[in-house]
């Protein structure tokens, strides 16, 4: 009796590892074979992005090469290196894009990228990534909404700090009634940015040719 | 399969066992996405692609799956497709994934999806098990729609709102403003609103079967008066 209980439950579990090995064989195989397209679509996403907030006429370097690799901040919202990339013309320093977390978004983290431009202004904000409830806080998405382009102009204003909220909380940006906690997400994490770039702005501006990149190209 | 078993089939998940309004499973993703057409037909259309897939795989391989393990086996083959799918349509359309991308996980969780390769796809042949899959899909599909705009119209006084991201930015002229200067009613957005509406699709799907069942019998009473 006992023997084919054990029987059973030895087959069970052999059929479950099989089909366990089959749909983990079959995620991999998938995996594998995506990687490369999702990430090239993801490259070219980015870079569609990036043209939004710095307008091609305003640069003549190449965006995507000209880099420089930031270590993690709580200014940035970031746990991993993140990439700044920098707009000139003529060599010089028209904007910087940084790459930014806002962590408290209503599903998690919400993945920004900002355009600062040289003189502290914001050209603008977009979301890159959320998880924000489908038709109630995805406003913050540019596809969804232009509320995202109320960022745009905006810059630090010594003791105006208490602008850097939604309406409702005393700021100055808008939301949308029930979904609020998105938008402050979003708003905190801008604010904590151009506080960087106030305080990395010498760093983030420096020319290519000094920047650790390029030397080790020499 | 005979044309009769098809329709009957198609029957049972449009209307007669409608997953939406008679089942009621799978109300999580229908309560969170219905608030406009657009999002609630998209999910619907890729519930119900995931459905005919996952009945016609578990359908042949019933018989291999022991009864004790029939759900953890069910439930993995129902996550491995959506994984796929999801991988494949961010790979290889970008653009339709961008727009359903945040909902295709959301599947793995719909019940119905688990239900009906539970009750149908593991008792029934492979082809069935397909068009069952599919009819329930679109059954669901359709109260989507309906639900969805019902609370786009009372919430945001629009319909079709966001269709440009699935068919490019010439399709912004198919938005139907109903409500011109309309401010919103917030309810109708939250989900709340969806309980509201859902709750009065199914008093309407139920008043037209009662007066389905009157007529039935108020027919039948001549017939046997007569004789």
């Amino acid at each position: 009796m006992r023997r084919t209980i054990a029987k059973a439950a030895l087959h069970t579990a052999l059929n479950v590892l099989f089909f366990t090995i089959i749909g983990t064989t079959l995620l991999g195989v998938t995996y594998l074979n995506t990687k490369a397209p999702i990430e090239r679509s993801e490259q070219e996403a980015k870079l569609k992005l990036i043209s939004q907030l710095v307008p091609h006429q305003d640069f003549d370097n190449d965006i995507l090469a000209d880099i420089l690799k930031l270590t993690p901040d709580p200014l940035l919202g970031t746990s991993a290196p993140s990439t700044a990339y920098r707009a000139r013309k003529n060599g010089q320093p028209v904007a910087v894009v940084l790459e930014a977390i806002a962590p408290d978004g209503y599903s998690g983290r919400i993945s920004l990228i900002i355009a600062i431009k040289v003189d502290g202004t914001l050209g603008g904000v977009r979301v890159v990534e959320h998880k924000e409830t489908p038709g109630l806080g995805d406003y913050v998405d540019i596809a969804k909404s232009n509320w995202v382009t109320g960022f745009n102009g905006k810059a630090l204003q010594p003791g105006k700090d208490d602008d850097w909220h939604v309406r409702k909380d005393g700021g100055q940006f808008d939301y949308m009634a029930g979904a609020t906690i998105t938008p402050r997400a979003v708003i905190k994490a801008t604010h904590k940015v151009l506080q960087y770039y106030a305080l990395h702005q010498d760093t983030l501006l420096a020319t290519a040719t000094t920047s650790p990149k390029q030397e080790v190209k020499k | 399969m005979t044309y009769q078993e098809a329709k009957d089939i198609f029957y049972n998940g449009l209307w007669k066992q409608n997953t939406g309004l008679v089942q009621l499973l799978g109300l999580c993703p229908i309560l969170a996405v219905s608030s406009s057409v657009v999002n609630a037909v998209s999910l619907g259309l890729a519930t119900t692609l995931v459905m005919t897939i996952a009945s016609a795989t578990v359908s042949p391989i019933r018989s291999a799956v022991p009864n004790e393990a029939r759900i953890p086996v069910f439930v993995l083959i129902i996550a491995v497709l959506v994984t796929v799918i999801q991988y494949a349509m961010n790979a290889y359309v970008h653009a339709l994934y961008l727009v359903l991308g945040i909902f295709i996980p959301l599947i793995t969780t719909n019940c119905i999806v688990l239900a009906r390769i539970e009750a149908f796809a593991s008792k029934q042949p492979p082809w069935q098990s397909a068009v069952d899959g599919l009819a329930m899909g679109l059954g669901l599909t359709a109260v989507l729609a309906v639900l969805g705009g019902m609370r786009e119209v009372f919430g945001h006084g629009t319909l079709l709102s966001g269709i440009d991201m699935v068919f490019g930015v010439g399709a912004k002229a198919w938005v139907v403003t109903v409500v011109p200067d309309y401010h919103g009613f917030l309810l109708a957005i939250l989900p709340p609103g969806a309980f509201i509406a859902l709750g009065l699709l199914i008093a309407g799907k139920n008043y037209m079967t009662m007066r389905a069942a009157a007529n039935e019998k108020k027919r039948v009473i001549p017939i046997a008066s007569a004789a």
